[in-house]
């Protein structure tokens, strides 16, 4: 193996056979291989937050017509790690009444569950972590997780706003959590495989961003949900609950949510591009494995690019306009949307994959316009009824003012 | 395949320790000086008034009690998608017949206004 192409693959092959000349048995050999390489990509990937706190920031800065960090190193670069060294030193305040167990271990698993969902995504043609044969599934699992931490801190915290942004979380976590399964239906089908390094390798000859627009845009959404961030960001809205859940933590126990949600964010990111993305599929990824993943970060970082766009742009939901888009919109529309696929695919099966993709493409946008049709008139229908509302309470407002005479 | 699971567990413990090692390296280098005010429950500088585990409106449960349907056929479909590629059109339409069972369960919470949010 060329060293020049596959940098990463030829350093692991290497490590292994390394160990293996050592004179251990096959057994350790393997086994302190993947503890190294479980390692390597769990601290690589927690290092990794400290640049996305400055991208994001950056970003986020200029979005506000504001420079964003720019005093600490070049364009401001170090100052995560500035931050990271102050929040080091800062005391840890454990309320009154915690419930030490569960206030503890939170923290600890929410960074978890995020760095869990590496294990499994395929970085280039030579560098998987595990190819599970039930990868997604896996995905979904472990992303679910996340949500524990979270009622764990608000439940432990001993706090009032602690609780109700736990509860209102949970509700929208799992609410979200619903599109988030059906949508990932389609890739599944349209694979025939739930493991992800199969899924990437499905994508060949077409992304499924291309044969499944509406898929994509559902999973999209819903994902953006389950990580909590603006628009979705009730969950810890400032002006409402102060913090929400993780409104009694302070240090570094504050920092590791702040860590989980970066990562959880990105990590996301990566999740879209590998499995509606195409992940390592590219031009010359197959001979050339560093190209692959430089594609896939490439591809990663545009979906993260449009995450902090929706933040820096959407103001937040109400409560209960969250719920509606997920349950009036999005449920129905995956539902309706899987069975669409499945007798589309069953149709067509026979013809070649042009008219396949092609006739699954026309299905999907011709959903996604009566969804925004029906949308629409929805839409109408309720500004018709607040009119009325208003009407009625102009009314009652005169008729009251003349009854008291003034 | 073994190797892979493995791996996973590997990758599991590694993920805990890895933010439970970092907690405790700063609770090592953070100053600790607790005071009882400094402790007590955060309310917006006024003392706590009740217990704080206060109950939940129903509203949560009802949402969780959907989502728990939903979740459950979702496992069911998922081997239904796997086959996908390998079935014959009756049995696309099976599963497709399922799903319609479910859209109209789903209709019934709907009309029954569970997914009301008040």
């Amino acid at each position: 193996m060329d060293f020049l192409r596959d940098p990463i693959g030829f350093v692991i092959q290497w490590y292994v056979f390394w160990l293996g000349g050592l004179g251990l048995p096959a057994v350790w050999v393997e086994l302190i291989a993947q503890l190294t390489g479980a390692l390597v990509l769990a601290t690589g990937a927690m290092l990794f937050v400290v640049f996305l706190i400055w991208y994001e920031r950056k970003l986020i800065g200029r979005i506000q017509d504001r420079f964003g960090p720019n005093r600490v190193g070049p364009w401001g670069i170090f100052q995560p790690v500035a931050d990271m060294l102050k929040i080091f030193t800062k005391e840890y305040i454990t309320p009154i009444g915690a419930d030490k167990i569960t206030y503890n271990l939170a923290p600890i698993l929410a960074v978890a569950a995020v760095l869990l969902l590496w294990s499994v995504l395929p970085l280039s043609v030579t560098v998987v972590g595990a190819d599970l044969n039930v990868g997604l599934l896996f995905l979904i699992a472990v992303g679910g997780l996340g949500e524990m931490s979270y009622i764990l801190a608000g439940w432990g915290s001993n706090n009032k706003y602690a609780l109700l942004g736990a509860f209102r979380l949970v509700a929208q976590l799992i609410s979200y959590e619903v599109p988030l399964v059906l949508s990932a239906l389609v890739p599944v089908m349209l694979a025939g495989t739930l493991s992800v390094t199969g899924i990437v390798q499905a994508q060949e000859d077409v992304w499924f961003i291309v044969a499944a627009p509406a898929a994509a845009l559902i999973f999209f959404i819903a994902s953006l949900a389950e990580i909590g961030r603006s628009p979705f960001d009730l969950i810890e809205a400032e002006s409402e609950l102060v913090a929400g859940y993780n409104i009694e933590y302070s240090g570094l126990k504050f920092g590791m949510f702040f860590v989980a949600e970066f990562l959880h964010a990105f990590t996301v990111s990566l999740i879209f591009a590998t499995v509606f993305l195409g992940g390592w599929r590219g031009p010359g990824a197959e001979q050339i494995p560093i190209l692959g993943f430089v594609y896939l970060m490439l591809k990663t970082f545009v979906v993260y690019f449009v995450t902090i766009l929706f933040r820096g742009t959407l103001p937040r939901f109400r409560i209960d306009q969250m719920m509606n888009l997920n349950w009036k919109v999005l449920t129905p529309l995956s539902l309706a949307l899987i069975m669409a696929m499945a007798v589309v695919g069953g149709l067509t099966r026979g013809l070649p994959l042009f008219w396949q993709v092609l006739a699954y493409l026309l299905v999907n946008l011709l959903l996604l316009a009566v969804t925004d049709q029906l949308m629409r008139i929805n839409q109408r229908k309720r500004a018709r009824f607040n009119l009325a509302m208003e009407m009625g309470r102009g009314i009652l407002t005169t008729s009251t003012k003349h009854g008291t005479g003034e | 395949m073994l190797g892979n699971w493995l791996y996973i567990g590997i990758f599991a413990l590694v993920a805990l320790m890895m933010p439970a090692i970092t907690i405790l390296i700063a609770g090592i280098l953070a100053p600790q000086r607790p005071d009882p005010i400094k402790n007590s429950t955060y309310e917006c500088g006024v003392e706590t008034v009740g217990p704080n585990w206060t109950q939940i409106k129903i509203q949560y449960y009802v949402f969780a009690l959907v989502f728990l349907i939903f979740d459950v056929e979702a496992i069911l479909l998922f081997p239904w998608a796997l086959a996908y590629q390998f079935l014959p059109l009756y049995a696309i339409l099976e599963g497709v017949l399922f799903l319609l069972i479910l859209v109209a369960g789903f209709l019934y919470i709907w009309r029954k206004g569970a997914l009301e949010w008040f």
